[in-house]
């Protein structure tokens, strides 16, 4: 990797003031390190985040919101009783990703901004325009198995691969962030972009700006919920498709529905029309296909990954048959229930 | 008196505490501090074309990079390319590193910066600025089906298909009943752990001492003063260690060849450890494509096979592996058209990896089998045994030994193959179908002329050298086994030493054959040995032994004991002291026996049963049971014997479901070349597997009745797994690895768009 200054900055507003478009905070780092390796990421200097004071609890406000620091490791807040008791799903999603020892590393901050896993990405020795802008893209009629049907552009297929954020969209999280001139609250939902013509920028966040906190608000699903991933092997790999459903059931019918899917697009895939279209109905098999429908709508393969929309209908189905029937995808068990 | 038997009771690994603790040293733990420089290669970008300009310059200007060796100012090495050749090599120019500026294939070594740490390498070879010339390749196989050749020379140790019997072709047409298909396997990369590297230590005098990644120590050593002028005086090649290898280790690599340059240009040492991506730049299993015919009378008797598979190969050299013999080896047929044909691709030449050719051909002999099973309406079990072989077609020879139907009866009775059901989709549990596959599986059993020492002291401590390498196989163990108990010792007083070129002489480890000869070899060392032992237990006029023959008395427990009379015994101390000398050394041999080979032919063979679930709707598929039963010969060691099997049964679930290298054509390069997005099986996609080892007596393949087992593991359990997920749904998928969407049906079968 290139020469780069390491750096302690003491306390967030030090490491607001230090941050220039050259240089990169550092979580877990076991997304950045990486792609420093691989001479991807460049960055003059690594503002290491992780020693600072106050980015490490988990605590619930008087509404009933849940507020994970951004430091607070992938592993901890799986474990977390507040995290398993309210939001399961986020739990789940996270236990989905990457193995034991990545989690352990991993922070809530660098999993939000983890970068696509796109092969040509990694490989400086191929053109992409997420890494060189204007290089062309050579997914789009190359090797383009894990890549996106959804929001893509002629730039960019890309997808964004976090388990995780599948879940936080569901969940209505809200992504805290500080920059020089103070807080902000980016919702989940325009936290990551799509490609359009600036597929160099994954997200909205500002080059000044640091994530402190992910906030979910209160939501009572019980054990209506789902994290589905299908992925190439049974553990360790990036979805192919995977479905988080959060589902509110009153007196048999959806009083509330939330449905996001991963491995499909720049961001975790939400389209509201879809799950309006059972609230208020009873959650029967034979209309789960409406939802997968509208989700999928205008959805195009790039050839490897032509499978994806049809494997998508299928798993969403299956997500929400799984959430309707309390019985979420275990990620213990070797198998798909 | 009992003598104790090691030989075929499980043993613990030798060198597991060791490996477990650190202590073993791989290539790259040799280190000589500071003095060792680092080595980083800069790869190709394109596929095909020239180098027009190349500039080191910014590279070079970083502090702590000493060189930067480039075609335009490589050091003179070998002119001809036939100096380039190594041991195993196939027909063909090998790679010449860094020779010219003309382009093979992407990832081709281009450059190779040598600084003061590894950091600083692998930085400053980005800064090297490299301007091609591409030309137009080519690197999809069946675009070039049409192109493919039959190799004009044959690969040493490979034996092409024979020439046709009768007609297959009006066979076929006359067969009432008959099956005609294709099959693809995808390409795989070698990802032993420990990726390819080579330490290169000059000594003062200008000697090297070389750490290389290498299935045997003489290969490399062999390359290197070949390629370099060397004498074998000037070059030892010391590897103790391997961490995997499954072929990618039998030839010596870029690496090799670029660390000795170096290090006899900058006259230091020298360090060169490829990187996880450069690891898919070295060597690959051919993506091979194969079509199979195979015609039946209504009573399942085979009457026809036809079996063409087409591998692929690069530019520069002509790969060859057995792909299509093993078919008519398993079964029975009057007409028979084997054929096997290479397309060249601009890649980097395939190479050997664990039962090179077998797993790909049985994948689509076993897999026709099955559906040639399912025309008859008939058990897929029976049909095989209906037309297995008596003898070996292919050769016209006896076989030494085939217990297959032994390994067969004990596999299917384990698995409950009884059980049952004829027709697909016929057993479930929740969501999941379940089905039941089975295949069968052969390997050669081959002695290769191996030499061994032997030495014994005073104290009871003997030391085995052979200059073989242990890749994680269990040759250490086996070893130890076979010295002590031939000499009547503890395994803990044998040291065994292999992977060094100051070690008497033997070839890469590979093809299942160094159990079988090294072994031998050690054997009859030890069997030298215990001659001149006796003789110096005899030397004083009263010894107990006095008069009595090698075939009269037993070595135990540090004694030689007159067998009729056991109390009549001689400790070993005793014979040292007797016989003055303060160790006695004796060199064995042992290779092939050429007289057997030319009536018998050898073989191991494995009956592979597998249960698959698959997810109705997700196409999810595990393999929760496998029953692996092998006939091998005489198993030395069950414990390590069964971890050659697993690994092998493993690797098979991999190709099975998972592996598989993805080429970009446009680019004409391998995309997915790093173990995360190459995948394969981890602990959530493994269950059950259970290994059986049939008993089979065999005394003309090698004196030690053992047959090896380094491949049998991986040859049948592809083509297993993909039976067993047509026996759960109802789907035949024809292509490896059955991912998710083409189990579900949603990706076209890439052989049928033709
Ligand atoms: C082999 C492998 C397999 C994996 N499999 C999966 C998987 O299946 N599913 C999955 O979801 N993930 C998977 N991951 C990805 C893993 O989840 C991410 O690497 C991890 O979450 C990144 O977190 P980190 O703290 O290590 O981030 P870092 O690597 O430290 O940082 C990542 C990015 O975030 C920025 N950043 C970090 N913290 C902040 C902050 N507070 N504010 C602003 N910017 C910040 C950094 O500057 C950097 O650009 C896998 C990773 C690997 C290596
Ligand atoms: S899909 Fe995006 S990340 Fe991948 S090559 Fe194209 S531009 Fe680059």
């Amino acid at each position: 990797m290139r020469p780069f200054h390491y750096e302690r900055p003491r306390g967030l507003e030090e490491a607001i003031a230090g941050k220039t478009e050259a240089a990169r905070f550092l979580g877990g780092g076991t997304n950045l390190i990486d792609l420093m390796k691989y001479d991807v990421e460049r960055p003059a200097s690594l503002l290491d985040l992780t020693r600072l004071e106050g980015l490490r609890e988990v605590e619930r406000n008087g509404e009933g919101a849940l507020r994970i620091g951004a430091l607070v490791t992938n592993a901890d807040a799986a474990a977390h009783p507040l995290v398993r008791e309210h939001h399961p799903l986020l739990a789940d999603a996270i236990l989905a990703g990457a193995t034991a020892q990545l989690r352990n590393m991993a922070t809530m901050g660098g999993n939000l901004l983890q970068r696509t896993r796109c092969y040509y990405f990694y490989d400086r020795q191929t053109p992409c325009n997420k890494r060189e802008p204007g290089t062309g893209c050579p997914a789009k009629d190359g090797v383009n198995r894990i890549h996106a049907i959804l929001g893509t552009s002629e730039h960019c297929i890309a997808t964004h691969p976090s388990d995780m954020c599948v879940a936080l969209a569901a969940l209505e999280a809200v992504v805290v962030v500080r920059g020089p001139s103070g807080e902000r609250r980016i919702r989940m939902e325009d936290f990551h972009r799509l490609p359009g013509d600036t597929p160099e920028r994954d997200t909205t966040l500002d080059a000044r700006e640091v994530v402190t906190a992910i906030e979910i608000p209160a939501g009572d699903y019980g054990r209506h919920h789902t994290y589905l991933k299908l992925r190439d092997r049974l553990s360790y790999a990036f979805a192919l498709v995977s479905v988080a459903v959060a589902m509110e059931l009153r007196e048999g019918r959806i009083s509330r529905l939330r449905v996001a899917l991963g491995g499909v697009a720049h961001k975790p895939w939400r389209v509201k029309e879809a799950e309006a279209l059972l609230e208020g109905q009873a959650p029967e098999e034979e209309c789960f296909g409406a939802v997968a429908d509208r989700l999928l709508q205008g959805a195009r393969g790039y050839g490897h990954n032509d499978f994806k929309i049809g494997l998508a209908r299928l798993a969403i189905a299956r997500a929400l048959h799984q959430a309707a029937a309390a019985a979420p995808q275990s990620h213990v068990a070797k198998r798909i229930a | 008196m009992m003598h104790h038997p090691l030989i075929g009771t499980p043993q613990d690994r030798v060198d597991g505490r060791a490996k477990v603790t650190g202590a073993a040293r791989y290539v790259a733990d040799f280190e000589t501090g500071a003095e060792v420089l680092h080595a980083h290669v800069l790869n190709s970008a394109i596929a095909t074309g020239r180098i027009r300009r190349i500039d080191t310059s910014r590279a070079l200007a970083v502090p702590g990079v000493v060189e930067v060796f480039t075609h335009e100012n490589r050091p003179r090495t070998a002119w001809f390319s036939s100096a380039y050749k190594d041991d195993v090599g196939p027909p063909g120019k090998p790679l010449r590193p860094l020779y010219d500026a003309s382009i093979a294939y992407s990832g081709e070594p281009v450059a190779l910066v040598v600084a003061e740490s590894y950091e600083t390498a692998r930085y400053a070879a980005n800064l090297i600025e490299v301007e091609y010339e591409a030309k137009p390749h080519e690197t999809d196989l069946l675009k070039q089906l049409p192109n493919s050749y039959v190799p004009k020379k044959r690969r040493s140790g490979i034996n092409p298909p024979p020439r046709p019997k009768g007609s297959a072709a009006s066979a076929l047409e006359n067969a009432p009943v008959k099956h005609v298909a294709r099959y693809l396997i995808a390409a795989e990369h070698h990802n032993p752990m420990e990726t390819h590297a080579t330490t290169v230590i000059r000594e003062a005098d200008g000697k090297l001492l070389i750490h290389d990644k290498i299935q045997g120590a003489y290969a490399t050593k062999h390359y290197v003063c070949s390629v370099f002028g060397l004498s074998e005086d000037a070059v030892r090649v010391v590897s103790p260690f391997i961490g995997g290898a499954f072929g990618s280790g039998l030839r010596p690599h870029y690496q090799l060849f670029l660390a000795v340059m170096a290090a006899m240009a900058l006259e230091r040492s020298v360090k060169l450890v490829l990187t996880r991506d450069q690891q898919f730049t070295i060597a690959h299993r051919p993506e091979t494509w194969n079509e199979i015919a195979l015609g039946a009378k209504p009573d399942g008797t085979l009457s026809a096979i036809r079996h063409k598979a087409v591998g692929s190969t690069s530019r520069y050299e002509d790969y060859q592996e057995a792909v299509v013999n093993w078919t008519n080896l398993l079964y029975s047929a009057p007409d028979v058209e084997l054929e096997y044909e290479l397309v060249q691709l601009d890649i980097e030449t395939p190479s050997d990896m664990r039962a090179p050719g077998a797993p790909l051909g049985a994948f689509a002999a076993e897999s026709a089998m099955d559906e040639l099973a399912e025309k008859l309406g008939v058990d897929p079990l029976a049909l095989r045994l209906h037309n297995d072989t008596q003898i070996d077609e292919v050769m016209n020879k006896y076989h030494t030994s085939k217990e297959l139907r032994a390994a067969c009866q004990l596999g299917a009775e384990r698995f409950g193959w009884r059980h049952r059901p004829l027709a697909p989709r016929s057993m479930r549990q929740g969501r999941e179908l379940i089905g039941w596959g089975l295949a069968f599986g052969a390997w050669e059993a081959q002695m290769q002329k191996h030499a061994a020492r032997v030495m014994l002291d005073a104290e009871g401590h003997c030391t085995v050298g052979v200059a073989t390498a242990d890749l994680g196989t269990g040759t250490y163990t086996i070893l130890a086994q076979i010295a002590a108990e031939a000499l009547g010792l503890s395994m803990n007083k044998v040291t065994v030493l292999l992977g060094d070129s100051a070690l008497p002489q033997a070839p890469v480890s590979g093809g299942s054959w160094t159990a079988a000869s090294a072994g031998s070899a050690v054997h009859d060392a030890c069997a030298r040995l215990k001659a001149e032992l006796l003789l110096a237990a005899q030397t004083r006029n009263d010894s107990p032994l006095v008069g009595a023959k090698l075939e009269e008395v037993m070595f135990d427990r540090e004694r030689i004991v007159l067998m009729r009379d056991p109390m009549r015994a001689v400790s070993l101390q005793a014979a040292f002291a007797a016989g003055g000398r303060p160790r006695i050394v004796a060199d064995g041999q042992a290779g092939p026996d050429q007289l057997t080979q030319l009536r018998y032919s050898s073989h191991t063979h494995s009956a592979v049963f597998v249960e698959a679930r698959v997810d109705e709707e997700l196409g999810q598929v595990r393999v929760t049971r496998v029953v692996s039963a092998v006939a091998a010969g005489r198993i030395l060691n069950p414990k390590t014997a069964r971890s050659q099997v697993v690994g092998g049964v493993v690797w098979g679930i991999g190709m099975a479901l998972h592996e598989e290298a993805m080429p970009d054509h446009n680019l004409g390069r391998w995309m997915n070349h790093n173990i995360a997005e190459y995948h394969i099986p981890v602990h959530a996609d493994i269950h059950e597997i259970d290994v059986i080892f049939a008993e089979e007596k065999d005394l003309l393949t090698s004196p030690l009745g053992v047959k090896g087992l380094g491949e049998i593991g991986i040859v049948g359990t592809a083509a297993a797994v993909a039976n067993a997920v047509w026996h759960a749904t109802g789907r035949r998928v024809r292509e490896l690895p059955m991912t998710i969407d083409k189990v579900l049906g949603l990706t076209p079968a890439r052989t049928e768009a033709r």
